[in-house]
């Protein structure tokens, strides 16, 4: 049976009506089109599918889409907030070669969103540790590393 | 000219989007009236198929086909045979490719045998339950010597033996060194398998569009060309019917690379049965069993030297794994065979390998590609002769290492270019130096070891070398076209995985028309837009399509030049190419836009000069006589945590030659992304497979890949040997990261237990294990 739910993607609302064994991957994926949230193990270890449910980060592939009904849910296509620009972590990314293949990156940078606000300034420690829940296979981490660091002073800058 | 752009670190004209989510990847590919493929796979690694009994799957709502190997009639044949084997004198070869669902027998666990066809993923995957195959187990064949036994199951019941090849090459006579020895090692190694894990799996969208007669595929490949050419060949087709996409790949590292996969053939197949577009996404089970691996080999070597340490030659006897079926001939094999040798003399060579078939998934080319197997035997001879002899690790090298008035310098044996095994050009003692200064070597064994290890601290150091043949031929090509809007635009056709060619092709153009890279947009992969071409592998993008890039921009200037010559009426020596302009030197006023001069070669109305072509464009190919050869020295300080055994490595540096660098920052990322790749290799990563042939650990939970935790800040630095081969002097970089590293755990293991004499022999290791071979060489020891 379908059951019917109404989601908050990036501000805009969608109402849906889906199979509750739905994955929200697949949901934002294939019923939304917004294909850059990315699937890489289905099971939790990777990470390349996090999104934020209410702010915080999740794999969107351990949930269901039935559990976003009512919920409002982020993914990279909102990282700019509508503005076409990049956001200052994506900025951080692109000027120190973050991303190789940039498969992992959406779900990277999704984690970085909720610990870069409650943490503006973090030490290189804290961001691997951090990093050590999303996997990727490209980079090695290091230029992730410095990215996650100019972007932390990127937000800063734009704020202060 | 303006500011050069090749060799600065430019950020990659690929990343906004990638960044903001809206690159495609064959996934995020839609259609509409789309179908949705799943595979029923063998849990068993070897069996016979009495029968499989459809459980009335095909007549399931929602389901719209459902297909064995009985269904594909003609279609049903085993692949293409990818790479024949190389002239090598002494050979004995026997291929077996893959087929598209498995025929009276499973040859490995995960092995296809049904597939179906449904709306959705979910429904395609709830029938692959339906489905009863009745399966007559088999033993199977798993451990590479038990292949050999006599009375041993068979993989290929034709064949009558497990063999798939055996070839010898010999550079010299290995008797000689034997006899003249002072010293003779032997030792046995181990290399065990593991798996590329690029964290987009495979996929295929396939869709038949009958109006227009077309097929198009977005497929997860390196070798889109080779792909459409093959699948128009079976399908009975025009190439020109054939189009074959592709898109952002989410990392490839060569099981990517043109296989014609069983998942390849069959949606091409079924599209044009249903007349509906299909989508098959591998899961991350699936491509464990499904997408191949690399690694399983098994080396008996010996190694003769003289007192001083001077090695006089090596024979080794090795058994390479095959797996089930074996596409890619001895690509593998001669690879490690060839990259033993190294930046060393050897000056007489005896190799002998033994290709066998077992029940395990097939094995590809997978970044490093037989590389490693071959630096790991030498590069342990070295340090056990060293230690025999009572030399340092560092001398045996120095001593060995082929000098640089002996470039080009050649082995003799054949490269798996086909060619003889020839350096172009290497200096190997500068970069030893640099690695010793930058780790710290002196200081680490004579103050910083001694010190820690009177605390009870184990800290060792490793120090190791390596050759990689790269950018081989045949040849790749590119087309440069200066558009009206004054950008470029430049095709070609190896498909790309995050190697950052969209922007390191576009720093090659850039320069020769004065344009930005940013201004240069490059098409990669899409075989509409490039017809010819071989494909991403053996860390060639750089160096063929870089200089086949490059001549078809410097041929793109000429034209430039010399329409500019005659509109501004100066002489082509006074004229200089700055953003986007053509002018007469330090006289801006006199000048003229490249975009119109592209409107004006391309015009309206009027008659042309005969042997006028149209446009500010050129194609042009290259193909290089022979590889080009890289070389490095890694260098590490790790400690071993005397509890756990888990490691944390304190230093790692790399230096490394490969040749001019196009852009440093895209380099940098490569040699940092092998490394980790090669981290995981030698501490994180070994698929286990069972006596039954069955992998106990086909999950990321369960095969650790590592992560920001485990992989150190690396030091890097580079030589600049220049590659005389090719105008660029660009030697290959995609694989040099991964290469030494096993070697350099070895090592430095040994190292840090050398008060017990540990000797690690094999790779890859793991906390476990590592425990295991100390314990092992501690009673040893006390015995
Ligand atoms: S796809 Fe969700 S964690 Fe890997
Ligand atoms: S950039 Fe490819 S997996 Fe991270």
């Amino acid at each position: 049976m379908d059951q019917t739910i109404s989601v908050r993607v990036n501000d805009r609302s969608y109402d849906r009506s889906v199979e509750p064994r739905l994955l929200l991957s697949d949901f934002l994926r294939h019923e939304l089109e917004l294909t850059g949230t990315h699937v890489g193990c289905e099971h939790g270890v990777c990470g390349a599918c996090t999104v934020l449910l209410d702010g915080v980060a999740v794999r969107s592939c351990l949930l269901f889409a039935v559990q976003a009904d009512g919920r409002d849910v982020s993914t990279v296509e909102g990282l700019d907030g509508g503005t076409q620009a990049l956001h200052p972590i994506q900025h951080g990314f692109w000027e120190r070669h973050g991303l190789q293949c940039g498969f992992c990156t959406p779900g990277i940078l999704m984690s970085l969103v909720p610990f870069l606000q409650e943490n503006p300034n973090p030490t290189e420690e804290e961001i691997r540790d951090l990093l050590s829940g999303n996997i990727c296979r490209c980079t090695g981490y290091q230029k992730i590393v410095e990215a996650v660091q100019l972007g932390a002073r990127l937000i800063q800058e734009k704020s202060a | 000219m303006s500011t050069r752009q090749f060799g600065q670190p430019i950020k990659r004209n690929e990343d906004p989007r990638l960044l903001a989510g809206r690159a495609l990847f064959t996934d995020d590919v839609q259609l509409a009236g789309m179908l949705h493929v799943a595979f029923l796979r063998s849990d068993l690694a070897h069996a016979r198929i009495r029968s499989i009994d459809l459980g009335g799957a095909k007549e399931r709502p929602g389901v719209a086909a459902v297909y064995t190997a009985d269904d594909l009639g003609e279609y049903w044949q085993p692949g293409p045979l990818l790479v024949p084997p190389p002239p090598v004198g002494q050979l004995e070869f026997h291929p077996r490719t893959q087929v598209p669902l498995a025929k009276d027998k499973v040859r490995h666990a995960g092995e296809a045998v049904a597939v179906v066809v449904a709306e959705s993923r979910y429904l395609a995957e709830d029938e692959l339950d339906d489905i009863f195959v009745d399966y007559e187990p088999l033993d199977a064949v798993v451990d590479l010597e038990d292949a050999l036994e006599s009375g041993t199951p068979l993989v290929h019941d034709d064949l009558g033996h497990n063999i798939n090849a055996r070839g010898t090459q010999t550079k010299g006579d290995w008797a000689q060194a034997e006899d003249a020895a002072d010293l003779v090692i032997r030792r046995r190694f181990h290399y065990d398998r593991g798996t590329a894990a690029a964290i987009e799996n495979r996929g295929i969208v396939a869709s038949w569009d009958d109006k227009s007669q077309q097929l198009t595929i977005w497929d997860t490949t390196q070798a889109p060309i080779a792909i459409r050419n093959g699948l128009a060949g079976m399908l009975g087709l025009s190439e020109h019917q054939v189009r074959v996409i592709a898109p952002f790949i989410g990392g490839g590292f060569g099981p990517k690379i043109m296989m014609f996969y069983p998942e390849e053939v069959l949606l091409a197949w079924a599209t044009l049965q249903l007349g509906r577009p299909l989508k098959w996404i591998e899961d991350r089970e699936e491509n464990f069993y499904a997408t191949t691996q690399e690694r399983g080999q098994v080396h008996d070597a010996t190694m003769a030297l003289k007192n001083d340490g001077t090695v006089l030659g090596i024979k080794d006897v090795f058994l390479h794994d095959a797996g089930a079926y074996a596409p890619y001939g001895l690509t593998l094999p001669i690879s490690s065979q060839c990259t033993l040798l190294g930046p060393y003399v050897v000056p007489e060579y005896h190799s002998e390998f033994t290709s066998v078939f077992t029940n395990k998934p097939i094995v590809t080319p997978y970044r490093g590609a037989g590389r490693q197997h071959g630096v790991f035997v030498m590069e342990r001879l070295l340090d056990i002769a060293a230690k025999e002899l009572g030399i340092d690790p560092i001398s045996i090298r120095r001593k060995n290492y082929i000098q640089p008035d002996q470039f080009p310098y050649s082995n003799e044996i054949i490269f798996q270019d086909f060619t003889q095994l020839t350096y172009d050009s290497g200096n190997y003692e500068p970069a030893l130096d640099r690695a010793l200064e930058l780790i710290g070597y002196q200081d680490f064994i004579r103050e910083n070891q001694p010190r820690r290890e009177a605390v009870g601290e184990r800290v060792g150091i490793s120090v190791v070398s390596y050759i990689e043949g790269t950018g081989i031929g045949p040849y790749e090509g590119a087309r440069v076209t200066v558009e009206a809007s004054g950008k470029v635009s430049v095709a070609t056709g190896v498909g790309t995985q995050g190697q950052g060619h969209y922007t390191s092709f576009a720093q090659v153009v850039a320069d020769q028309i004065g344009v930005a890279a940013s201004d240069v947009h490059v098409v990669t992969g899409d075989t509409d837009l490039f017809y010819w071409g071989a494909g991403t592998f053996a860390s060639r993008g750089a160096v063929v399509a870089g200089n086949a890039m490059h001549a078809a921009a410097t041929k793109v200037r000429d034209k430039i030049l010399k329409m500019a010559g005659e509109k501004l009426e100066a002489a082509e020596e006074d004229l200089e190419l700055i953003e986007g302009r053509v002018q007469v030197k330090g006289v801006p006023q006199t000048s003229i836009s490249i975009g119109e001069l592209a409107v004006e070669a391309n015009p309206m109305r009027g008659a042309v000069r005969p042997g006028t072509e149209p446009g500010l464009e050129a194609t042009e190919y290259y193909g290089p006589e022979r590889g080009a050869t890289a070389s490095g020295v890694h260098a590490m300080i790790l400690r071993v945590d005397p509890e756990t055994f888990l490691l944390e490595i304190e230093k790692y540096v790399v230096v490394h030659d490969c040749g001019t660098v196009i852009n440093p920052l895209i380099l940098e990322g490569q040699i940092q992304g092998g490394v980790a790749q090669g981290i995981g290799n030698a501490f994180y990563e070994q698929l286990h497979f069972d006596e039954n042939g069955a992998l106990r650990n086909a999950s990321l939970m369960d095969y650790l890949l590592p992560t920001a935790a485990d992989v150190p800040n690396i030091v890097s630095d580079h030589m600049e040997t220049p590659s005389p081969l090719n105008p660029l002097g660009v030697k290959g970089a995609g694989e040099a990261g991964a290469i030494p590293v096993g070697a350099l755990f070895a090592q430095a293991l040994d190292n840090a237990f050398r008060d017990i004499g540990l000797e690690v022999r094999e790779i890859p290791l793991s906390p476990n294990r590592l425990f295991e071979l100390v314990t092992e060489a501690s009673a040893r020891g006390n015995a």
